[in-house]
């Protein structure tokens, strides 16, 4: 495992490569997609980068993975594209003097991702934490006891959405990429799966997809959209994208409803009404590995 | 302060709240409305699109405080035919009569007899009305019905009370977004026994599968 310091000596060298080597960088950085050639067929080849998709071509590409996934895993879904809305910038706030450890939240974000069954993957990592230190480097995810234990603390880690992301810096193909409400997203389509961006992330927020996702069709949350929650295709790297296909229709996070303890806010800071807000201006707020400079927006705080 | 509206539909919740209208007094400013189930007319008038000018207030969604039915209820051991607890209202048992009101729980006999009573220094007639067995009474004399329960806790838990106003105690679901939706908060009940108020402890789900062998004791899911 990394200290911090050397994630950042590793990500400014990585950068260095990604950006001197450009096209010998990028050639190397194609290799793991070979493994996987028989998982993608031409037409996903030769879709154009998201970004420059026009209004048209994306419904024909959503219509396409729709019939994909009807086919690969039985079961109807609906994919949209849910673009940011104006005048909503999110973030997120976490209560340490709440949080118990449970790993309800944890559970919640398997179900709604789709994420494979079979490593239980998620994209939160709950980490059991001595009192008085605040060192992610140092929790541990894998307690299995009755929560809370006396004298722990629980530090729930997910994607940061940094305001400075390291992560999309990183990527030699821009399949990665923050939006303007500041969640940073991931093509699918696009990534190449040279897992860069997941060496880049100090907060080890980003996952792989070394196998094809399984899930049983009756599991599969059929609420999807294009840049979250539809099922990742093998050999590409994922995160938390704050549940965008529900927060961008105003909706919470589904880690948020899931946690009995209610530790977690979440909201617009730009409306000043909101809970986040309150928080942010009334609450000693952290944030994880500050000196670093990625100015998350991801903050937590206790009661006292 | 947002001013909801009255008469919004009551949004499903994970548990059904029962209608019911809390009115809030200091230290509450946030006037919190309870869904009037059925009311159509109002729904309709409430939901009609948002239209630029109508941004405002008047177009936000209802926030309404789930209500658990053992406020006002207590669960037999019992289950009907279709395996669902039996419930009993309080009135079903007690008449509003005047309570001799017991000191603590020794005493309690029936169907209360497992109650278990840990609330820091408080007296049962801290928060129970001697004068009538199905309601609460404040500091201040005030008698207030079972269902306006976080009253009494908020004259007491001041700074949590603050909190779960501004929603950061307390938890929610549904929308933070109160223009495309509503929001159900939890009862400061679902959570804390107003008996023995302290959080339980939890069997945490299963620990990730996925954290590779050598990194185990760490969050690092480096490999
Ligand atoms: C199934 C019948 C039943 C129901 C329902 C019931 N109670 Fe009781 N309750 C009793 C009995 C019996 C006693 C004991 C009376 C005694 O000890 O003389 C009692 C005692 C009490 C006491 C202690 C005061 C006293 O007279 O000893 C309180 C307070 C009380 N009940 C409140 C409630 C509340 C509040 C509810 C609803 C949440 C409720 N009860 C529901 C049967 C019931
Ligand atoms: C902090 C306020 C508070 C105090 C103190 C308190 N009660 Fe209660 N009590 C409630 C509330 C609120 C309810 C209804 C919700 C519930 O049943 O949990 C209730 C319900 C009850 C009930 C009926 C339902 C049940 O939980 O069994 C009984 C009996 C009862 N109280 C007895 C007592 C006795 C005896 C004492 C003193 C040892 C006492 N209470 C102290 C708030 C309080
Ligand atoms: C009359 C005052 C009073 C009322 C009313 C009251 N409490 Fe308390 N509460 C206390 C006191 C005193 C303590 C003990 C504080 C301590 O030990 O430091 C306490 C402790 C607590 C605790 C911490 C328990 C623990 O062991 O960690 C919780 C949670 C709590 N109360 C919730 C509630 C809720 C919910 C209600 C409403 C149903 C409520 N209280 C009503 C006075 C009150
Ligand atoms: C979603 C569940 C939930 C709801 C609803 C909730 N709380 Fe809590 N509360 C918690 C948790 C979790 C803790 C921390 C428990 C711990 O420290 O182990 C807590 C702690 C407390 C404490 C103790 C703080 C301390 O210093 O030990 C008080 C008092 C309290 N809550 C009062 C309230 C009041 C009053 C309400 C209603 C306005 C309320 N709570 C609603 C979950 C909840």
């Amino acid at each position: 495992m990394n200290d911090s310091k050397d994630t950042v000596k590793r990500r400014v060298a990585l950068k260095v490569l990604a950006t001197t080597l450009g096209a010998g960088a990028f050639a190397t950085a194609l290799a793991p997609i070979q493994q996987f050639t028989d998982s993608t067929n031409v037409q996903e080849w030769l879709q154009k980068h998201y970004r420059e998709l026009s209004s048209r071509e994306i419904r024909e590409v959503l219509a396409r993975l729709e019939a994909e996934t009807k086919q690969k895993y039985g079961r109807e879904v609906t994919i949209q594209d849910i673009r940011p809305q104006a005048g909503v910038q999110f973030a997120y706030a976490l209560n340490l003097s709440l949080c118990i450890g449970c790993r309800r939240c944890v559970e919640a974000c398997h179900k709604e991702n789709n994420h494979d069954r079979a490593s239980h993957n998620a994209y939160i990592r709950v980490l059991e934490m001595e009192q008085g230190s605040m060192d992610m480097e140092r929790g541990r995810a894998d307690y299995d006891h009755p929560v809370r234990a006396d004298d722990k603390f629980y530090l729930p880690v997910q994607c940061q959405q940094c305001e400075n992301p390291p992560c999309t810096k990183v990527c030699p193909v821009e399949a990665t990429w923050q939006e303007p409400d500041g969640i940073v997203v991931v093509d699918y389509n696009w990534c190449i799966g040279c897992r860069y961006c997941e060496a880049a992330c100090p907060y080890h927020a980003r996952r792989f997809n070394w196998r094809k996702p399984e899930i049983p069709a009756a599991e599969i949350n059929p609420n999807q959209s294009y840049l979250s929650n539809r099922i990742r295709p093998q050999g590409v790297v994922e995160k938390c994208t704050f549940c965008l296909h529900k927060t961008r229709q105003g909706q919470l996070p589904a880690c948020l409803e899931a946690c009995p303890t209610g530790a977690r806010v979440f909201g617009n800071i730009l409306d000043e009404s909101s809970s986040i807000r309150w928080v942010l201006e009334n609450k000693r707020v952290y944030v994880l590995k500050e000196e670093l400079g990625t100015k998350p927006r991801f903050f937590y705080f206790f009661d006292k | 302060m947002v001013s909801l509206p009255r008469g919004a539909p009551a949004p499903h919740a994970r548990r059904r709240p029962r209608a019911a209208t809390l009115t809030w007094s200091a230290p509450f400013a946030l006037a919190f409305a309870v869904g009037a189930c059925g009311n159509r007319d109002a729904r309709e008038r409430i939901f009609a699109p948002p239209t630029e000018a109508a941004t405002g207030d008047a177009a936000l969604h209802a926030v309404t405080i789930h209500q658990p039915r053992w406020l006002e209820a207590i669960s037999t051991r019992e289950t009907d035919a279709l395996g669902r607890p039996v419930e009993v209202r309080c009135e079903t048992c007690h008449s509003t009569q005047q309570l001799a009101l017991p000191t603590g729980t020794a005493n309690l006999r029936g169907p209360h007899a497992a109650m278990h009573f840990e609330h820091g220094s408080n007296q049962c007639a801290s928060c129970h009305d001697p004068a009538h067995y199905n309601r609460l009474r404040l500091a201040t004399g005030e008698s207030i019905a079972m269902t306006a329960a976080m009253q009494l806790c908020a004259q007491c838990h001041g700074p949590q009370a603050r909190d779960y106003q501004h929603g950061a105690h307390g938890g929610m679901s549904g929308y933070w977004d109160l223009r495309r939706g509503p929001q159900i908060r939890n009862h400061c009940a679902d959570c804390h026994d107003p008996h023995a108020p302290r959080f339980p402890q939890f069997s945490p789900a299963p620990p990730p599968r996925d954290l590779p062998a050598a990194h185990r004791a760490s969050g690092a899911s480096h490999e």
